[in-house]
């Protein structure tokens, strides 16, 4: 019931909380959390490295691997299948995104290592360890020959590496950032 | 400026607006009886002779079906859906897009709204859905749908659309497509939800913070990053859409809504926003939605979906019948704004009247325009071209080809060969009345 003390009571709350400053007009039922108890859903990596798990995979890891979980897709070797080709020596002419692959495309190599650890594979995504990971990113860096054969990648090598396309773009709304 | 020369049936003349038949756009505007009028000129007591008369259908003469919980449109409109790019479910994405040619108004029904999905369409338990700001804030927080549900709603009308819609007109030669398969992959409601904003001031913002990395609970895992310019402006963790909860295809329960920003950045299935310093160069940030550009760089963060506009009645599919006075209407928008104005050619563009604005005229939502026009019978070439208040004009083809390029061949139609178009769409009018894409 609406009381005339709980009124003054109301009142009174709503000054201390305008007192208080930022948090005046917000209901404020957000819960408390901390980043350990966000850890399992935080896989957000920065094109610096940052957030790039422990771990590590080579070239020769990430084969048998891709052999057994990817080439389904994305064929023999990464040359394409029913999903497209991650390994390619193919030039961009002319404007159509068909032509997109990651060696003459991406900027960044965590953005590989990020969307096969977010996505992949298709039926089953987040099966992959982070070691399974690693591998697979340096199984088709080596094999579009941007890493060595024997390179390992970790969250050290891995931001390291320059991808051929990293300088050619364009902001398109600098002043929107 | 010519006239017309067309009598109303009371002796007042309807003003030529432009050529081929264009007529002034006022005359939609409390002169419905003067057109209706000139429409019925030469139909006298003489043809209505032979008229059959009246009886009732059986439905006048029985009762009618029991009331649904939900009701669904009339089965005589089943014609009016969404067309599936990946009917089958194979394992890769899924579009489906909005039939502007049997729409009018500029509300897109929910079962309507076009729908991009890269992995299927989660079934979330809403009970079970959280949502987590973290990162560069004073205090992470975790939010479920019903406390979110007990914040402060803001509602506002918002257009959706994907960074690839309009990719087929890239193709060198106009496509004989609809212009649901052409620009189905845009869609406008009423979006209802709690400000970003008003999230963001509970957590607190390390001042460091610049982007907002956006992620969704759908097999994906789809992330976006989004200037905190925009998460402190007018992005809203979006619960409603048209008055009753999202669409599962459109992010149950919760989507994130940048208002005239790329669908893509939408995030659907909302469940954790990270603040952070850098972009996180996503997948889909890094290559789908970097255009090529004919020198051979690409852009990158596009965001905006520029001044657009186009015809959708007549269009392609459509077959005039017979000469006498049609409505061209379509549809026009901007990412930065509200409509200015919508101009109008019959002629291909060598002259243009302004269309009417349906009222209201809402930033970064859809308006319809209407103009009036007599078809003489002759080939037309129908287009629109639209201005926004920030200035921003829709460019012709020519222009937008220059800057931008065109493909070698045509792509298949359901293909993303290139991202963010906006330029002019043109309908030809044969004499026959049938109506093509063509390019003018």
């Amino acid at each position: 019931m609406f009381t005339p003390k709980r009124a003054i009571f109301t009142a009174s709350m709503l000054l201390a909380i305008t007192a208080s400053g930022s948090f005046a007009e917000t209901p404020n039922l957000g819960k408390p959390i901390d980043e350990a108890a966000i850890a399992n859903w935080d896989i957000s990596i920065l094109p610096d490295g940052t957030g790039l798990p422990k771990g590590s995979g080579t070239p020769a890891k990430g084969a048998v691997i891709y052999a057994e979980k990817c080439s389904g897709c994305h064929g023999d070797n990464g040359k394409g299948g029913p999903a497209a080709a991650l390994v390619s020596d193919k030039k961009i002419e002319g404007i159509s995104a068909a032509q997109k692959t990651i060696k003459n495309f991406i900027g960044d190599t965590t953005t590989i290592f990020d969307f096969i650890r977010r996505a992949m594979p298709f039926q089953a995504p987040r099966s992959l360890s982070d070691d399974e990971v690693y591998a697979l990113t340096a199984y088709i860096l080596a094999e579009n020959k941007l890493i060595g054969p024997s390179d390992e990648m970790n969250a050290q090598t891995l931001p390291k590496v320059k991808m051929p396309n990293h300088d050619n773009f364009i902001i398109r709304f600098p002043d929107r950032i | 400026m010519a006239r017309s020369g067309d009598r109303d049936g009371r002796g007042q003349t309807l003003d030529a607006a432009a050529g081929n038949g264009l007529i002034d756009r006022r005359a939609l505007l409390g002169r419905g009886v003067v057109i209706a009028g000139a429409m019925g000129a030469g139909i006298g007591p003489s043809a209505a002779a032979g008229a059959e008369p009246l009886t009732d259908g059986p439905w006048s003469l029985e009762i009618g079906d029991p009331t649904p919980l939900y009701q669904v449109p009339s089965k005589f409109e089943a014609k009016v859906v969404r067309t599936l790019s990946n009917p089958n479910h194979e394992p890769r994405n899924s579009h489906s897009r909005t039939p502007h040619h049997f729409l009018e108004g500029t509300t897109t029904p929910n079962g309507l709204h076009f729908t991009i999905n890269h992995g299927g369409i989660p079934t979330i338990d809403p009970d079970k859905h959280r949502l987590v700001i973290h990162g560069l804030v004073k205090q992470p927080l975790e939010f479920t749908l019903e406390t979110l549900s007990r914040y402060p709603m803001t509602s506002r009308v918002s257009f959706v659309e994907c960074g690839g819609n309009s990719a087929p007109m890239f193709a060198p030669e106009p496509m004989q497509e609809t212009v649901q398969a052409l620009h189905g992959l845009a869609s406008c409601a009423e979006w209802t939800g709690v400000k970003l904003s008003t999230l963001l001031e509970e957590t607190g913002v390390d001042p460091r913070a610049k982007w907002v990395i956006a992620e969704g609970a759908d097999s994906p895992h789809l992330s976006r990053s989004v200037p905190m310019k925009k998460a402190l402006d007018d992005a809203m963790v979006a619960l409603y859409q048209n008055g009753e909860r999202i669409m599962p295809g459109n992010g149950y329960p919760m989507r994130l809504l940048l208002p005239g920003y790329e669908g893509n950045m939408n995030v659907k299935f909302l469940r954790r926003l990270k603040l952070v310093e850098q972009p996180g160069m996503s997948y889909y940030e890094a290559r789908t939605y970097s255009p090529i550009l004919p020198s051979g760089k690409a852009y990158r963060f596009y965001f905006l979906q520029e001044v657009k506009s186009f015809i959708t009645s007549p269009s392609f599919g459509a077959t005039l019948k017979g000469p006498g006075l049609y409505e061209i209407s379509g549809i026009a928008y901007s990412g930065t704004g509200r409509i200015e104005k919508v101009m109008v050619s019959a002629d291909g563009g060598k002259s243009w009247a302004q269309a009417a604005l349906q009222e209201p005229v809402l930033s970064k939502a859809f308006t319809r325009f209407r103009m009036p026009w007599r078809w003489d019978g002759g080939p037309a070439t129908l287009q629109s071209r639209a201005w926004d208040e920030a200035g921003n004009v829709q460019p012709t083809r020519a222009e937008f080809v220059a800057a931008r390029g065109q493909l070698d061949k045509p792509a298949p139609v359901l293909a993303f060969p290139n991202q963010h178009y906006n330029s002019i769409t043109s309908w030809g009018v044969a004499s026959s009345g049938e109506v093509k894409h063509v390019y003018a």
